[in-house]
C-alpha cells in the first residue's frame, strides 16, 4: 500500500514539475518547435522528443514542441523546413538516413540549404549471424562473400539507408564489386530481426540497439560492430580490428532553417549546448543506448560535408544512385 | 504451463494495485476516445504521451499504454459502424455490414457485437499470450517470405466476398487498388515509381487516406447528389439498443472463429491486423445461413471481423514481449517506452522483469473489462449520432475526415489526395462499383509484391523455392482450393439437380 501512495505522490509532482516549467518559470524566453520528418516512435521521433524534455527541463529554452512530418525518409520534412528561412525558432532533427535518402530520392532540396547546428547521438553499427551459423567471424563471412557474393544475403533497413550502405563498405573494403551484394531490405527493425532469428538470410546488419536483447541471449552471434575503436560493454571486436577498413556510425543531427543571422544561429548553439550538458540528456542517453556524439558548429558543418562526399560516392558503387 | 499460470497470479497482484487500475482506467479512456477520431490513432496518443510519463513509474506507464492500444482498436469500429468512416485500415471490413446495420436502425446491436466480440476475443487471445507466448513465438519466427507470399495468395483468394454482385466490377476496383499499391518507392530497388516528381507519393498512397477518401468523403457526396431527388432515410433505431437472442445465436460463432484467425495472424511479425479481419469476413459470408443478408448488414460480418482485428492486437504483444520485434506502429511506440525506463524487451524480459510483463499481461485483462463496461452503455449516447439532420452530420463527417488526414501527414498533397479518392468514391457509387477491393488491393498488393521479390532474391532466383517450405506449400494448396471448390460445387450441383 505504502509503495502505491508512493508513486501516486511521484505522479503528482512530475505533473507539478512539468506543469511549472512549461510556464517558463526559468530559462530563457526562446519558444521552439522542433520538427521530426518522420513518424512517431522512429530514431528522429525519439530524439526530438527527448530533445523537447531536456530544452525545457535544464531551463535552456521556454517552451519546445514537436511536429512530425513523415516520408521519403525525411525529405518531404526537409521541403517543407526549408521554406521557415530565417526563422530562429526552429529545428529539425535529422542524421546519417536523409543524407542518403536525398540522394536516392533525388530531392530537389539538399543539406546545403540548412544551417547545421550539432551533432547529438551516434548508434554503432553491428553485424550478426544466427546462432547455429558456420560463419563465426567477420572474416568468415568475407570469404564467404569473397567465393560467391550472391550467396550470402544480407538483411537490414530500407534499400539505401545505412545498413544497406554499410554492406556496401564491406563489400568494398574486402575487394568485391559492390553492385554483386544480395542485400535484402525490409520495413522496420522487427521484421529484419525475425528472418534472421529464423535463418531466412545469412547475415544481419543494424544497429546494435536492435540486437542487443538477442545477442544476450544467445539466440544471435555477433560477429563485429563497425566503430572506429571497440566500445566498452560490446563484447565484439571491430571490423578494423579484423582488418577489414570500414568504420561508420548512424549520427543524428539538429539543423536550423537557411539564412539566420549570427545571433540567431549563436542562441540555438547555446540552447543546445546548455541541453547536451544537462543530467536529463545524458540521463535519456544512458537509457536509450544512444552514444553521446556532441559535436557543434563549423565543425559539425565540415563533418556533414564529409559524409554527404562518402555516402554519395557508395550509393554510386552500389548502383543505387547514377 | 503452470508456472505461466503461476506467474500470471502474481501479475494479478500488480495490476490490482490501485495506481494501476487507475492508469489503465486513463489508458482505456484515452483510447476509445482517440480511437473515434480518424487519422489520430494510438500511435500518436503514446507518442504524445511517452516524454509526459518519463518520470511516472514504468509498470504503470505501460499498463497505460496497453490499455491505449486496446481502447483505440474498440473506438475505431465504432466509426467505422456509425458513419462509414474506417478510423484505421482494419476495421474497413467492419463498415461493409456494419454501416449497413446502422443505416437500418440496427446501430445498436452492430455496436454491442463488436463490442462483446472484441471482449471474448481479447479475452482469449490474452489467454492465448499469456500461456503460449514462448512457443507460439518458436513457430512464427520460421515464417521466411515464401511463407508470407502463400499467406497472402490465400487472402486474395478471399477478395471476391466483397466484390458485391459484379466479379468485373469488383476486379476492376481490385487492380486500381493494385495500381496504387505501386506508388512510390519500391522497397527492394529503392527506386521510385509512378510518383511523378511529388516528394508527398515517395512513401506510397497512405491506406488510410484512400480509405477514408472512398468510405466517407465519397458517401458524403453520393448522400449530397441524391439530397433533392431521392433523399436516403437513416432510421437512427429500429427495435432494441441492445442484441436480440437471434443476434447473439448468429455472433458467438464468428467470434470465435475471427479470434482463431486473429491471434495467430497478429503475432506473425508480418502478419498484420488487415489481413484476418479480411478472412474472417470471408469465413462468415461463405457459412453464413443468411446469406441474402450479406451487403445489406448482416451481424456476422460485423462480429467475425471485429474478434479478429481485436485477437490480433493482442497477438501482436507477442512478439513484442518475447522477441522485442514491434510489427505494428503502436507496438513500435511501446517498444520505445520500454526503452525509456532502460528496459529490453526480449528473451530475456520474462526472465529479468516478470513482475512488469505480467503485471502488463494481467492489466490487459483488466483493460478489456473496463473497455466493455466503459462501451456498451455509450452504445445509447452513439446511435443518437444518426439523428443529427443529414446535412450537419455529413458535413461533420467532412470536417473529421480532413481533420484526421492533415493530423496523420501535415501536407496538401495529403488532402488532394483525399479529395481526388472522395470524387472517385462518389463515382464509383454512383455506378455501383464496389470500393472494399481497392482498398483491399492497396493493402494486400505492395505486401504481396515484396514478400515475394523477397524470397526470389533470396532463392537466387529459383521459383521452386515459394513451394518448398512446407507451409508455404499448405496455404497454396488451401488458396487453390478455395478458388476451385466453389466452381465445382456449383458444377456437382447442377449435375445432382440434372440426374433428379
Amino acid at each position: 500500500m505504502f509503495r502505491s501512495y508512493k508513486s501516486v505522490a511521484g505522479a503528482v509532482a512530475a505533473l507539478v514539475v512539468a506543469a511549472g516549467l512549461s510556464t517558463g518559470a526559468l530559462g530563457q524566453s526562446l519558444e521552439l518547435k522542433i520538427m521530426a520528418p518522420a513518424a512517431p516512435g522512429g530514431g528522429w521521433d525519439q530524439t526530438a522528443r527527448a530533445m523537447q524534455a531536456a530544452l525545457t527541463e535544464s531551463g535552456a529554452v521556454k517552451s519546445a514542441q514537436v511536429v512530425n512530418v513523415p516520408g521519403a525518409g525525411g525529405t518531404v520534412g526537409l521541403a517543407q523546413f526549408v521554406n521557415a528561412k530565417g526563422d530562429g525558432s526552429q529545428l529539425m532533427v535529422n542524421g546519417f538516413v536523409m543524407v542518403g535518402a536525398i540522394l536516392t530520392n533525388k530531392s530537389p532540396v539538399t543539406l546545403e540549404q540548412v544551417t547545421p547546428i550539432a551533432r547529438l547521438t551516434a548508434e554503432n553499427q553491428a553485424i550478426v549471424v544466427p546462432a547455429d551459423s558456420p560463419i563465426k567471424s567477420a572474416k568468415d563471412l568475407a570469404e564467404a562473400l569473397k567465393a560467391d557474393p550472391a550467396k550470402v544475403t544480407w538483411a537490414g533497413g530500407s534499400a539505401g539507408g545505412t545498413d544497406h550502405i554499410m554492406v556496401g563498405l564491406f563489400a568494398k573494403a574486402i575487394g568485391v564489386d559492390p553492385t554483386k551484394i544480395n542485400y535484402v531490405p525490409f520495413s522496420g527493425g522487427g521484421e529484419a530481426l525475425a528472418a534472421i532469428l529464423g535463418g531466412k538470410v545469412t547475415a544481419g546488419v543494424s544497429g546494435y540497439g536492435e540486437f542487443e536483447g538477442q545477442v544476450k541471449a544467445g539466440k544471435l552471434r555477433l560477429i563485429a560492430i563497425a566503430a572506429e575503436e571497440p566500445v566498452q560493454g560490446i563484447d565484439a571486436p571491430t571490423l578494423k580490428s579484423e582488418g577489414i577498413d570500414l568504420a561508420i556510425v548512424n549520427w543524428r543531427s539538429v539543423v536550423a532553417p537557411p539564412g539566420l543571422s549570427d545571433e540567431q544561429k549563436k542562441a540555438l548553439l547555446e540552447a543546445i549546448d546548455k541541453m547536451v550538458k544537462s543530467n536529463q540528456w545524458q540521463e535519456t542517453l544512458k537509457a536509450k543506448g544512444w552514444d553521446d556524439a556532441y559535436l557543434a558548429g563549423d565543425d559539425f558543418a565540415a563533418y556533414l560535408k564529409n559524409e554527404q562526399v562518402r555516402v554519395g560516392e557508395v550509393l554510386k558503387s552500389i548502383g543505387l544512385v547514377n | 504451463m503452470l508456472d505461466s499460470v503461476f506467474a500470471l497470479a502474481q501479475g494479478f497482484s500488480v495490476a490490482f494495485e490501485p495506481t494501476k487500475l487507475l492508469f489503465a482506467l486513463i489508458g482505456v479512456f484515452l483510447g476509445t476516445a482517440v480511437g473515434v477520431l480518424p487519422g489520430i490513432g494510438p500511435a500518436l496518443t503514446v507518442a504524445l504521451l511517452l516524454p509526459v510519463t518519463f518520470k511516472l513509474d514504468p509498470t504503470g506507464s505501460l499498463i497505460m499504454f496497453a490499455g491505449i492500444y486496446y481502447g483505440g482498436m474498440y473506438g475505431g469500429s465504432t466509426t467505422s459502424i456509425l458513419i462509414n468512416t474506417p478510423g484505421e485500415s482494419a476495421s474497413m471490413i467492419t463498415a461493409l455490414e456494419g454501416n449497413k446495420m446502422a443505416k437500418a436502425g440496427r446501430g445498436g446491436p452492430a455496436l454491442a457485437t463488436s463490442a462483446v466480440g472484441s471482449f471474448v476475443a481479447g479475452l482469449i487471445a490474452t489467454i492465448g499470450l499469456a500461456l503460449f507466448a514462448p512457443w507460439l513465438v518458436e513457430i512464427a519466427i520460421q515464417f521466411g517470405p515464401a511463407d508470407y507470399f502463400a499467406l497472402m495468395i490465400v487472402a486474395f483468394v478471399t477478395v471476391s466476398a466483397t466484390f458485391g454482385d459484379s466479379p468485373l466490377r469488383g476486379l476492376t476496383s481490385l487492380f486500381i487498388g493494385l495500381m496504387l499499391g505501386l506508388v512510390g518507392i519500391d522497397a527492394l530497388s529503392g527506386q521510385a515509381r509512378l510518383t511523378f516528381g511529388v516528394p508527398e507519393l515517395l512513401d506510397g498512397i497512405e491506406v488510410t487516406t484512400l480509405a477514408v477518401g472512398l468510405f466517407a468523403v465519397g458517401e458524403a457526396l453520393f448522400v449530397a447528389s441524391r439530397m433533392k431527388h431521392a433523399p436516403e432515410t437513416i432510421e437512427p433505431v429500429r427495435g432494441s439498443l441492445w442484441m436480440t437472442r437471434e443476434d447473439w445465436k448468429r455472433s458467438w460463432k464468428p467470434w470465435l472463429r475471427g479470434t482463431a484467425l486473429g491471434f495467430p495472424i497478429g503475432s506473425l511479425p508480418a502478419g498484420g491486423a488487415e489481413i484476418p479481419t479480411f478472412l474472417s469476413y470471408t469465413i462468415e459470408k461463405r457459412l453464413t445461413k443468411h446469406p441474402e443478408e450479406f451487403g445489406k448488414g448482416a451481424i456476422e460480418g460485423v462480429a467475425g471481423p471485429e474478434a479478429a482485428n481485436n485477437a490480433s492486437a493482442a497477438g501482436t504483444l507477442m512478439p513484442l514481449l518475447t522477441l522485442g520485434l514491434p510489427t505494428s506502429a503502436t507496438a513500435a511506440i511501446m517498444l520505445a517506452g520500454f526503452q525509456q525506463y532502460g528496459l529490453n524487451p526480449g528473451p530475456l524480459l520474462f526472465a529479468e522483469r516478470p513482475d512488469l510483463v505480467w503485471g502488463l499481461i494481467a492489466s490487459l485483462f483488466i483493460a478489456n473489462v473496463m473497455l466493455v463496461i466503459l462501451n456498451l452503455p455509450l452504445i445509447g449516447l452513439w446511435v443518437r449520432l444518426l439523428a443529427i439532420p443529414q446535412p450537419w452530420l455529413y458535413a461533420g463527417i467532412l470536417v473529421f475526415a480532413a481533420m484526421g488526414t492533415i493530423a496523420a501527414n501535415p501536407s496538401p498533397v495529403e488532402l488532394v489526395m483525399l479529395a481526388v479518392f472522395g470524387l472517385l468514391g462518389f463515382v464509383m457509387r454512383r455506378y455501383d462499383y464496389p470500393i472494399a477491393p481497392m482498398v483491399v488491393g492497396l493493402i494486400l498488393g505492395p505486401m504481396a509484391e515484396t514478400q515475394l521479390r523477397r524470397a526470389l532474391q533470396i532463392s537466387l532466383g529459383d521459383p521452386m523455392a515459394l513451394i518448398e517450405s512446407p507451409l508455404a506449400a499448405t496455404l497454396l494448396a488451401i488458396a487453390a482450393l478455395a478458388l476451385v471448390a466453389p466452381v465445382l460445387f456449383r458444377g456437382l450441383s447442377r449435375f445432382k439437380a440434372e440426374e433428379d
